[in-house]
């Protein structure tokens, strides 16, 4: 049995020391926010925060993050640290309304929170470099490209 | 073929409305108890339904169905818009419930960018017959004449008393209504339209958002096992032996099933393999590692998509058989010495949706099998998998979910059968996870191609004659074993459907076995003859001395409809009559023109920049491409792209908008990266690092221009890719001197 911390809450899970965190989320959680992509940390569709680093949880075996805090799309905009970050993200998803099939923009919305909570005004040669390990096969980059923009000048005005 | 035409909404009348609720009653009584996210899927046991798609509750809440499959098109959006527009009901009281599989709501099957082109009209009478039975129970409730009940907002008021009553106060009582004939039913004029045209926001934005949607790998039941599957790696082998040993330690791996090969074409069976059934999925994964697995691969083993590709370039350049043949070819080539010829390929493609396959399966104790999916043909699974267990079709009931991206793949059910015959098997609910490995190496691949293409100019740099050869592996192939011709419908995909003001044409197509499992990948054929098509239009226009633009309008000829049968061709026209949806060479130059305007054709560009224009028409929508790209140090950029599309009458304005932007990011893949080789009948890529797409740090800035038009609704999902390929093609020859015809353009560049 193993403690994690996910949303700052603990749970107790019975699994595999090797067993990776999305897994976990999906399978014993029971949170399917975070989507399975590749397995391969190649597409991003499982970002979810680790101690506020933006991680791919297909990659990430359960026993390495027994001591974290581990944040998912379900409790992002109640983590005191990036609530406010997490909040103007949404919103600015909402303008422009970004998804299209939708697979894949937990983990885009994760991978620009962890951006702009880390540089309140990303220029494009950053935002390139932040989201590029996220994959969108619908392709909606110009939308968040623009709504990282949108949430940054938010977040800087606040 | 799910690709060909089906009729559509076969009635909106409450007696069939009854007919229709003993298809599945009480199907619902279990799944409205299991633990599923937001997604309501259609209740059979509704009160106070007006017909099929609209329930009206008494606190004004309606219910719209969507019954086709959303998978990013705005779908779930467009039409409960296009239905509410008619109802004159408050946007802000619709709820979207997802229609199952139900013969009562006509064709479901979500391709062919069917969905509101087909079905426009039929959405509206639905919409307009409900408003009419609100309008009757007022009038009867009132004892007045209908003419005097106007609905308006969610309200049908006396015009003469000025007393109103709400939808949800006239909801029972207009459910008893009989439905108006449709002949006597007015639609609204466009300039009453409430939603029809705008751009509303997509109702599941707040969910996908959230992380609270539900998908297909989503689905969670009770005493739900999880199955990996490893499938044999060429098409048609089987299991020889398996030894499982080592996979039944692995803890959590409950069950190991071997599946069968089904004999036949590959149609829509599951491929032979063996499954690890486990109480989460990393142990079902795990466990299918440890299987050491003896197969027995078949004959297409011997197939390599190297030399197939190279045959096919060589049997283009001989002749094929005739599917369209005006004037006099071999004079006109003997007359005119100026010519030009060239060959295309493009390789197989995946389709690698974000969301890999996946379905949940589970009987229920009276032996019906109740299903959920990311399926784009819910009413064609349950018959596939009605047929895989030798069910009646009433025994099995398929749920759609959410679809991450599908493109075509998930018009195929075999991940559906894989699901059920699993469930059966195991004697529990089964769900069937595919792994990015899976759905690259074991897809329905879109078909690899050559075409040959030969033109004569004359002296005033009039094209007086046009030759095509075609030759790619049929999608008919997937239904029936060593069929090698290409279909009508494929042919007509930017091939023999040519507009072109030209006395000679001749389009031939060459024969094409089939070795992997073929199948429709977004704009089919089209990818392939879209490209070759405008990458030839540009080097004759190169061979002309002429500006591209200019060359285009030469060879569309003057502003008219061109006939659809031409030179002994039918053209199936994407199931529209010529009438509806003729071909206007008017609107092709529309598009080119604007496109031209925004992209500032013509303007000088720095040293190692280009821009190149690509144009089609596909699924009776015209779309122009310009892309600006820049070569340096053989690093190729794509700037921007300019795209402009007429795609007739508008629903949501903003979704359209989005489906062009996601065409291009997507042609562009196609374009930049995307290839699947096989070597000894197994293909060679499995995950993104080997079959990559586009990123974000490549995607190009991207404008895009609906036209606004009063003409019927083209297609939307699909017409934005065929021109994309090209148009970067050209550019890159705009930029360096540089032809390629051979797709992908990483083999040349990098990017």
């Amino acid at each position: 049995m193993l403690t994690i911390d996910i949303n700052d809450q603990q749970h107790q899970v019975d699994v595999e020391a090797d067993t990776p965190l999305l897994w976990v989320l999906r399978d014993v959680l029971h949170m399917t926010g975070t989507k399975f992509g590749c397995g391969k940390g190649l597409c991003g569709a499982c970002t979810v925060h680790l101690n506020g680093k933006p991680v791919r949880s297909c990659s990430l075996p359960i026993s390495a993050i027994t001591t974290a805090k581990i944040t998912t799309i379900e409790g992002v905009e109640n983590n005191l640290s990036n609530a406010s970050t997490a909040i103007a993200v949404k919103q600015a998803w909402i303008t422009e309304n970004v998804p299209q099939c939708g697979y894949c923009q937990s983990g885009q919305i994760m991978s620009a929170i962890a951006l702009i909570g880390n540089n309140k005004s990303p220029n494009d040669e950053e935002i390139n470099i932040a989201m590029s390990g996220n994959l969108c096969r619908c392709g909606t980059y110009k939308r968040i490209k623009s709504a990282i923009k949108t949430a940054s000048n938010d977040v800087g005005e606040k | 073929m799910d690709v060909i035409d089906k009729p559509i909404i076969e009635n909106v009348s409450r007696r069939s409305f009854l007919k229709g609720l003993g298809l599945a009653s009480g199907s619902f009584v279990l799944a409205t108890t299991l633990p599923f996210g937001h997604i309501a899927m259609a209740d059979t046991a509704k009160h106070n339904a007006l017909n099929v798609f609209i329930t009206i509750h008494a606190n004004n809440h309606i219910d719209i169905i969507c019954h086709r499959s959303e998978m990013g098109q705005g779908v779930r959006t467009s039409i409960p818009q296009i239905i509410a527009d008619e109802l004159e009901a408050d946007w802000s009281l619709v709820n979207v419930v997802q229609g199952m599989a139900n013969n009562a709501y006509g064709s479901q099957n979500t391709d062919g960018s069917s969905s509101i082109r087909k079905a426009f009209l039929q959405l509206r009478q639905i919409g307009a017959s409900a408003r009419y039975m609100l309008r009757q129970a007022a009038a009867n409730f009132w004892q007045v004449s209908i003419d005097e009940c106007l609905a308006l907002n969610h309200q049908v008021s006396h015009q003469i008393t000025g007393k109103s009553l709400s939808y949800g106060q006239l909801a029972e009582l207009a459910s008893m209504m009989a439905p108006p004939s449709l002949d006597t039913l007015r639609l609204k004029d466009k300039s009453e339209f409430n939603y029809i045209g705008k751009k509303l926001a997509s109702i599941d934005l707040p969910d996908i958002i959230n992380g609270t949607t539900t998908f297909g790998q989503d689905i969670q039941i009770p005493n739900m096992l999880i199955a990996s599957i490893s499938r044999c790696p060429v098409i048609g082998g089987k299991v020889k032996s398996f030894d499982a040993s080592l996979t039944r330690k692995i803890k959590g791996v409950k069950q190991v099933v071997e599946i069968g090969l089904t004999p036949g074409a590959v149609n829509f069976h599951p491929l032979a393999g063996v499954a690890v059934l486990a109480t989460n999925t990393f142990s079902a994964i795990k466990g299918r590692e440890q299987l050491e697995i003896s197969w027995d691969y078949g004959k297409n083993l011997a197939h390599q998509s190297a030399e197939y590709l190279a045959k096919r370039q060589s049997l283009v350049q001989q002749p094929g058989k005739i599917c369209r043949d005006e004037g006099d070819i071999g004079n006109a080539f003997k007359q005119h010495v100026k010519q030009v010829n060239a060959v295309y390929t493009v390789p197989y493609l995946a389709h690698a949706p974000m969301e890999p396959p996946a379905a949940t399966a589970m009987f229920h104790s009276d032996g019906r099998c109740e299903l959920w999916a990311c399926t784009q043909s819910p009413q064609r699974a349950r018959d596939t998998v009605a047929k895989a267990l030798g069910l009646d079709k009433d025994q099995v009931l398929v749920n759609v979910t959410l679809l991450g991206g599908a493109f075509g793949r998930k018009a195929k059910a075999d991940y559906l059968v894989e699901a059920a015959i699993l469930a059966k098997a195991a004697g529990q609910p089964v769900k069937v996870v595919w792994s990015r490995e899976d759905d690259i190496q074991n897809d329905y691949y879109h078909a690899i191609s050559a075409q040959y293409y030969q033109g004569a100019l004359d002296d005033n740099n009039q094209v007086q004659a046009w030759l095509s050869r075609t030759s790619f592996p049929p999608i008919a192939s997937t239904f029936k074993k060593k069929a090698q011709s290409q279909g009508k419908f494929e042919l007509a995909g930017g091939f023999a459907d040519i507009p072109f003001d030209v006395r000679n044409i001749r389009c031939e197509h060459i024969d094409a076995p089939a070795f992997v499992r073929i199948g429709w990948l977004r704009s089919v054929a089209n990818i392939h003859h879209g490209f070759a098509q405008s990458s030839f239009v540009d080097e004759l226009a190169v061979a002309a001395g002429l500006d591209a633009k200019d060359f285009w309008f030469k060879l569309l000829g003057d502003n008219k409809n061109v006939a659809l049968n031409r030179g002994g061709f039918k053209n199936g026209n994407y199931g529209a009559s010529a009438k509806d949806h003729p071909i206007n060479t008017d609107r092709y130059k529309e598009v080119i023109e604007l496109a031209c305007q925004h992209a500032g054709w013509g303007k000088e560009v720095p040293e190692g920049e280009g821009l190149g224009l690509a144009v089609h028409r596909s699924f009776l929508s015209y779309v122009a491409v310009i892309s600006h790209v820049k070569v340096l140090n053989n690093h190729l950029q794509v700037k921007k792209m300019y795209c402009v599309a007429d795609a007739g009458q508008i629903v949501n304005l903003d979704r359209v908008e989005a489906q062009m932007e996601g065409a291009m990011i997507f042609g562009m893949s196609i374009a930049l990266m995307n290839n699947i080789s096989i070597k000894d009948g197994q293909v060679e890529q499995s995950n993104f690092h080997d079959y990559p797409m586009t990123r974000m740090a490549q995607a190009p800035e991207i404008e895009v221009t609906i036209i606004e038009s009063d003409g019927l609704p083209g297609g939307v999902g699909e017409p934005g890719v065929p021109p994309v390929m090209a148009s970067i093609t050209n550019a890159v020859y705009a930029a360096t001197g540089r032809r390629i015809r051979d797709l992908p353009l990483n083999k040349q560049f990098s990017v």
